[in-house]
C-alpha cells in the first residue's frame, strides 16, 4: 500500500519530467540538431571543408560581414544613446523626468520593421517624402539621405533597440547606493572623478549586458535589413537565409547555405549569452543589487530646458514622425500623393479590415496564432520551470541544458529548423499550414515563458509546498492549491510577453507562410514588396493600434497586481 | 499512539554522510528535543521522519506503521503520515488569509463547512490569534505568522507534531513566551512533540527528554534535562550545555596537581599518572580572598572583573590556565567578594565533572 504511494508519486514526477523533456526536444532541440546535422554532415560523414567552402562564397561571406558591421554599429549607437538618456532621466534635474522616461520606453512597443517601413517612406532616395521635399522645393540635385544604406539601417535599428541599454542602465543607476558616491565626494573627489572612478565602473556591467543583448538581437534581426537593405543588395545572415530558402524552394545547395549560416548564428548567440553571464556574474555587480535609493542629481542649470528640448525632438523624430507617417500613408488614395485632406480618408482601413481577404486572414491568423502560442507556451513553460526549479528527480540536468537552448536560438534559425523537421521528411508534414508557424512560435517564445515562470517559482519557497504536503495534500493538490496561485502573476506575464510580440512577428512567419497562412507581419511586408504601400501602411497602423491597446491593458493589470 | 522509532537510519548527500546508522526512540506523549550544533543533521532527520526525504538505510516507524524502510523501498508520502510540521521560516501561504491557511488541512480532509469553521476558530483561539482570521500573512508580525503555522499544524489534531527551530527567527522576548506556549499546548493536547533546535536553553526549558547530537550527527546522550545538565556523558555534551571551564589536572602519587599547585579533590578522581580534565560551570566556582577554614585551595589571580548586573563575572588565572567564575552580585557585595583586576584569590568548586584529557571532541562547540 505504502510502496504503491511512493510509486505513484515517482511516476507522476517522471511523467512530468518526461513530458517536459519531450516538449523541449521536439520543439527546440530537434530543429537545432537538424540544422547542425545538415550543415556539418554531408553524404553520411562529418564534413568541415564544405562548411568553409560555403562560408567563403562571396555572398555568404558578405552577409556574415554585413551582420557583423550592422550589429556592431547598432550596438555602439544604442549604447551611447541608451546610456546618455538613462543618465539624463535618473541623475539630472531634467524637467518631466518621469514622463520622458516612459517615452524612451515606447520604442519597445514599436516593431522595428514598421519603423523601417516608415523611414523608407520618408527617406527612400527617389520617393521618400523628405527627400522629395528637399529636391522639389529647394531644388537639390541628389537626395538628402539615402536610407538604403548601412548608415540608414544602423540608424533605424538604434532608434528601436536602444531601450535595451536604456532600461538596464536606468535600473542600475537607480539601484546604486548613493553612499558610495557620497563617500567619494566627502573624501574630496570632484563630480568628474566620481563619475569616472565610481559611477561608470559600477554601472559598466549593466551597460555591457544591455549592449550584448542588442548585439545578439541585431545580428539575428530580419525586418529592418529586409525592408531597407535588400533594395540595395545589403544582406545580413537572416535575410540571406530567407532569400535562399524562399527563392530556391528548398534545393540542397540553398539548405546547405542556410544551415551553415544558421549554425554561425547559433554559435555566436551562445557565445554572446555566455559572455553576458560572465559580465553580470562579476562580483562588483552585487553592490547595486538591492532596493531603490534617491541618488544625487546633477544640476543642468542653463542646459535644463535645451536638454528637454533635445529629448522631445528626439522622441518626435524617432517615434511620433514615423508613427504619423504610417497612419497618414495608410489613409492615402495612392502612395506618393501629398498629405492634404482631399487625398486622405479611412477607406483603406475599412478595406483591409472588412473586405480584403488577405489582410482579414492575416489579422485572424496572427490573433489566433498569438493566443494559441501564448497559452501553450505559458503552460509548457510553467511545467518545465517547475521541474527545473523545484523537482528532485534524476535526469533533471538534461532538462536544464535543454532549457538553456531557447535563449540562444534566433528566430530565423528556428524557422529553418522547423522547416527541416516538419516538412514530411520525418513522417509529419506541416509545411504550408498554420501548425508549422505555431510550432515555431512556441519554440521562439519558450525562452520568455521559462524566464518569467522560473522567476516566479524561485519566489515560492520549498517549505510552502512541504507545508501543504504535511497538511495532507498530495502532489497534484499542492500544485493546484499552493504553487499555481503563487506563480499566477508570472504566468500572466509570460502570456502577454508572448501574445503581444507574436502579433507583430515577422522573422519566423516570413519563412513559413503559405498564401492562406499570412500573419500580420507577413502581410505588411509582402504588401509593401508588391508595391501596395498604402495597404501595407494601413495594416501597419492597425497593428500599432492593437499593440498599443494590448500594452495599455497589461500596464493597467500589472499596476493592479503591484498596488 | 505516536511512538517514533528511528532504526539504523543513514542518509548521505553526495560525499557527505549526514546520518550514519542513527537510532532513536521517542515515546508517545512526550516533548522530545533534538539538540545539536548547526549543520549536524537535525533538519535532515526531521525531514526523514516527516517523509520529505527517504533514508538510504534503516527504517522509521510512527506508532504501529512503518512509514519508511530502505530495504524494500517503503515510503509513506508526507500527506499520509498524519503529522503536523512547523518550519523555521513559518511557511505560511502568502495568498491565503489566516483562516484559509488554518482551514486547509480540514478542507483536504473533506470536513463539512460548519465543522471546518468551528475547528479553525478553536485552533486560532488556541494560539491566541482570535480576531485576526481575515488578515493576510503580509499583515502579520513574525511571531503572529509563527502562531498561524502552529495553529495550521495542530488543527487536524495530529498525534505527532514536528517543529524545526520554529522560534529562531523571533526576538528574545517572543521566543521565551512562545516556548511556554508550545509547552502548554503539548500538555493540553496530549500529543507527541519532536522539537529540533541548536539552542540549549530552549531545549532545557521545553523538553521531557532531549537527545544531543555532535557535529557529525552522532548521538552523544539522551536523557531528561536535569540528567543531561548534571551528568553529561562526555566532554562534548558538557561543553554544549553552557559556558564550560576545563582545568587540566594530572595525578602524581596520591596528589592531584594543577600547574604547580595541589588540587584538593576527592580521592580516586585523578589516580597516579593520569591526565584528566576537571569541568565545571562558572556558577560552580566559589571564590574567596582567603581559604575560609584554612583548608587547601587553588590560588589564582583575577585578570578581569566585569559587572553584568545580577552577577559579577571574573576571569581568573591559575598557573597559566584561564577560567571563568560568576558570583551573585548581592553576595559579592555582602561578603566582600568584589574583586578587582590583579587581586589574588582562592577557589573551591562544586560539581566537578571529570573527563579524559584525550577526549578533545566538541571542544568549544557550545561555549
Ligand atoms: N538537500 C541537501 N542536499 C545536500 N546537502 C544537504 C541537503 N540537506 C542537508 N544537507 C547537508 O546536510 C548537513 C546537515 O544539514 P541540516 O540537517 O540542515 O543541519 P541542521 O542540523 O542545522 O538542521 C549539512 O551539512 C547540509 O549541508
Ligand atoms: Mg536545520
Amino acid at each position: 500500500m505504502s510502496a504503491l504511494a511512493k510509486k505513484n508519486d515517482l511516476d507522476a514526477a517522471h511523467f512530468i519530467l518526461g513530458l517536459s523533456i519531450a516538449i523541449l526536444v521536439i520543439v527546440v532541440a530537434v530543429p537545432v540538431l537538424l540544422i547542425f546535422l545538415n550543415a556539418f554532415w554531408a553524404e553520411g560523414k562529418f564534413n568541415i571543408v564544405d562548411v568553409f567552402a560555403v562560408l567563403r562564397e562571396p555572398d555568404t561571406y558578405q552577409a556574415l560581414l554585413n551582420s557583423l558591421i550592422i550589429a556592431s554599429g547598432t550596438t555602439l549607437g544604442s549604447t551611447v544613446v541608451g546610456t546618455f538618456f538613462a543618465w539624463l532621466v535618473t541623475r539630472t534635474d531634467l524637467p518631466f523626468k518621469k514622463f520622458m522616461r516612459g517615452m524612451f520606453l515606447v520604442p519597445f512597443m514599436l516593431p522595428s520593421f514598421i519603423g523601417a517601413l516608415a523611414w523608407k517612406m520618408l527617406l527612400s532616395p527617389r520617393a521618400g517624402y523628405i527627400n522629395r521635399l528637399f529636391m522639389d522645393v529647394f531644388g537639390l540635385e541628389a537626395p538628402v539621405f539615402n536610407i538604403y544604406s548601412y548608415l540608414g539601417i544602423v540608424a533605424v535599428e538604434v532608434m528601436y533597440l536602444f531601450p535595451f541599454v536604456f532600461i538596464q542602465v536606468c535600473g542600475a543607476l537607480e539601484r546604486m547606493d548613493p553612499t558610495l558616491e557620497e563617500a567619494a565626494r566627502i573624501s574630496g573627489a570632484g563630480l568628474f572623478t566620481i563619475t569616472r572612478r565610481i559611477t561608470i565602473p559600477l554601472v559598466l556591467p549593466s551597460i555591457l549586458s544591455g549592449a550584448l543583448l542588442i548585439m545578439l538581437y541585431s545580428m539575428a534581426h530580419f525586418g529592418t535589413v529586409a525592408v531597407l537593405g535588400i533594395e540595395n543588395g545589403i544582406y545580413n545572415i537572416p535575410t540571406l537565409i530567407y532569400e535562399r530558402i524562399h527563392q530556391s524552394a528548398g534545393s540542397f545547395a540553398s539548405i546547405r547555405t542556410g544551415t551553415v549560416l544558421a549554425s554561425v548564428l547559433v554559435i555566436s548567440a551562445a557565445f554572446i549569452i555566455w559572455l553576458q553571464g560572465k559580465v553580470l556574474g562579476r562580483g562588483r555587480y552585487q553592490i547595486i543589487a538591492g532596493k531603490s535609493f534617491r541618488p544625487v542629481e546633477l544640476k543642468l542649470r542653463a542646459l535644463r530646458w535645451p536638454m528637454l528640448g533635445f529629448c522631445v525632438l528626439y522622441i518626435g523624430v524617432t517615434i511620433v514622425l514615423p508613427t504619423a507617417v504610417i497612419f497618414l500613408v495608410g489613409g492615402l488614395k495612392t502612395y506618393g500623393l501629398p498629405f492634404v485632406s482631399e487625398n486622405l480618408s479611412l477607406a483603406n482601413y475599412k478595406f483591409i479590415l472588412f473586405e480584403y481577404q488577405v489582410t482579414k486572414d492575416a489579422i485572424l491568423n496572427s490573433v489566433t496564432l498569438g493566443l494559441a502560442a501564448a497559452f501553450i507556451t505559458m503552460f509548457a513553460g510553467v511545467m518545465i520551470s517547475y521541474v527545473i526549479v523545484k523537482m528532485k528527480v534524476r535526469g533533471k540536468g538534461f532538462l536544464e541544458f535543454l532549457g538553456m537552448l531557447p535563449f540562444s536560438v534566433p528566430g530565423s534559425v528556428i524557422a529553418l529548423g522547423v522547416i527541416l523537421a516538419w516538412s514530411g521528411k520525418y513522417g509529419v508534414n506541416l509545411y504550408n499550414t498554420v501548425w508549422i508557424i505555431l510550432v515555431a512560435y512556441i519554440a521562439r517564445y519558450m525562452a520568455f515563458s521559462l524566464k518569467a515562470n522560473s522567476a516566479a517559482l524561485e519566489q515560492v519557497h520549498d517549505s510552502l509546498m512541504e507545508a501543504a504536503r504535511a497538511c495532507g495534500a498530495g502532489m497534484w493538490q499542492t500544485l493546484r492549491d499552493i504553487v499555481l496561485p503563487l506563480v499566477r502573476p508570472g504566468m500572466l506575464a509570460a502570456f502577454f510577453l508572448i501574445f503581444l510580440p507574436s502579433l507583430r512577428e515577422l522573422t519566423v512567419s516570413i519563412m513559413l507562410y503559405a498564401p492562406t497562412t499570412r500573419t500580420i507581419g507577413v502581410a505588411i511586408y509582402t504588401l509593401n514588396e508588391d508595391g501596395e504601400t498604402v495597404f501595407s501602411a494601413a495594416l501597419a497602423g492597425i497593428a500599432l493600434l492593437l499593440i498599443i491597446t494590448g500594452q495599455t491593458i497589461i500596464n493597467r493589470v500589472s499596476a493592479k497586481y503591484q498596488g | 499512539m505516536a511512538t517514533i522509532l528511528v532504526e539504523s537510519v543513514s542518509k548521505r548527500y553526495g560525499k557527505h554522510q549526514v546520518l550514519d546508522y542513527f537510532s532513536l526512540r521517542i515515546e508517545h506523549g512526550e516533548c522530545f528535543t533534538l539538540l545539536g550544533p548547526s549543520g549536524c543533521g537535525k533538519t535532515v532527520l526531521l525531514r526523514l521522519i516527516a517523509g520529505f526525504e527517504t533514508p538510504d538505510s534503516g527504517a522509521i516507524r510512527i506508532g504501529e506503521t512503518v512509514v519508511a524502510r530502505a530495504d524494500n523501498g517503503t515510503h509513506l508520502p508526507p500527506e499520509r503520515r498524519g503529522l503536523g510540521v512547523v518550519f523555521q521560516d513559518y511557511a505560511v501561504w502568502p495568498h491565503l488569509s489566516v483562516f484559509d491557511n488554518v482551514a486547509y488541512p480540514l478542507k483536504l480532509a473533506g470536513l463539512p463547512k460548519q465543522s471546518v469553521r468551528d475547528r479553525v476558530l478553536e485552533s486560532v483561539a488556541l494560539v491566541n490569534m482570535t480576531g485576526l482570521e481575515n488578515r493576510l500573512p503580509s499583515e502579520l508580525s513574525g511571531g503572529q505568522q509563527q502562531r498561524v503555522a502552529l495553529a495550521r499544524a495542530l488543527v487536524a489534531r495530529p498525534a505527532l507534531l514536528l517543529l524545526d527551530e520554529p522560534l529562531s527567527n523571533l526576538d528574545a522576548n517572543l521566543r521565551e513566551e512562545m516556548r511556554f506556549e508550545i509547552r502548554e499546548l503539548q500538555r493540553k493536547l496530549d500529543i507527541t512533540v519532536l522539537y529540533v533546535t541548536h539552542d540549549q536553553e530552549i531545549a532545557l526549558a521545553l523538553s521531557d527528554r532531549l537527545a544531543i547530537l555532535d557535529e557529525n550527527g552522532i548521538l552523544r546522550q539522551t536523557g531528561t534535562p536535569p540528567e543531561i545538565f548534571e551528568h553529561p556523558a562526555d566532554l562534548f555534551v558538557f561543553n554544549f550545555m553552557g559556558v564550560a571551564n576545563l582545568l587540566p589536572a594530572r595525578g602524581e602519587g596520591k596528589a592531584c596537581l594543577v600547574g604547580r599547585q595541589i588540587f584538593p579533590v576527592e580521592p580516586g578522581a585523578c589516580p597516579d599518572g593520569a591526565r584528566r580534565l576537571a569541568g565545571f560551570r562558572p556558577s560552580d566556582v566559589l571564590i574567596d580572598r582567603e581559604s575560609p577554614d584554612g583548608a587547601p585551595c587553588l590560588r589564582g589571580t583575577v585578570r578581569r572583573a566585569s559587572f553584568l548586573g545580577p552577577v559579577m563575572d571574573y576571569l581568573i588565572d591559575v598557573d597559566g590556565n584561564t577560567l571563568r567564575a560568576s558570583v551573585d552580585t548581592h553576595e559579592a557585595l555582602d561578603r566582600d567578594r568584589m574583586f578587582r583586576e590583579g587581586d589574588p584569590c582562592v577557589l573551591r568548586f562544586r560539581n566537578l565533572h571529570w573527563f579524559d584529557a584525550s577526549d578533545t571532541a566538541g571542544k568549544g562547540a557550545g561555549a
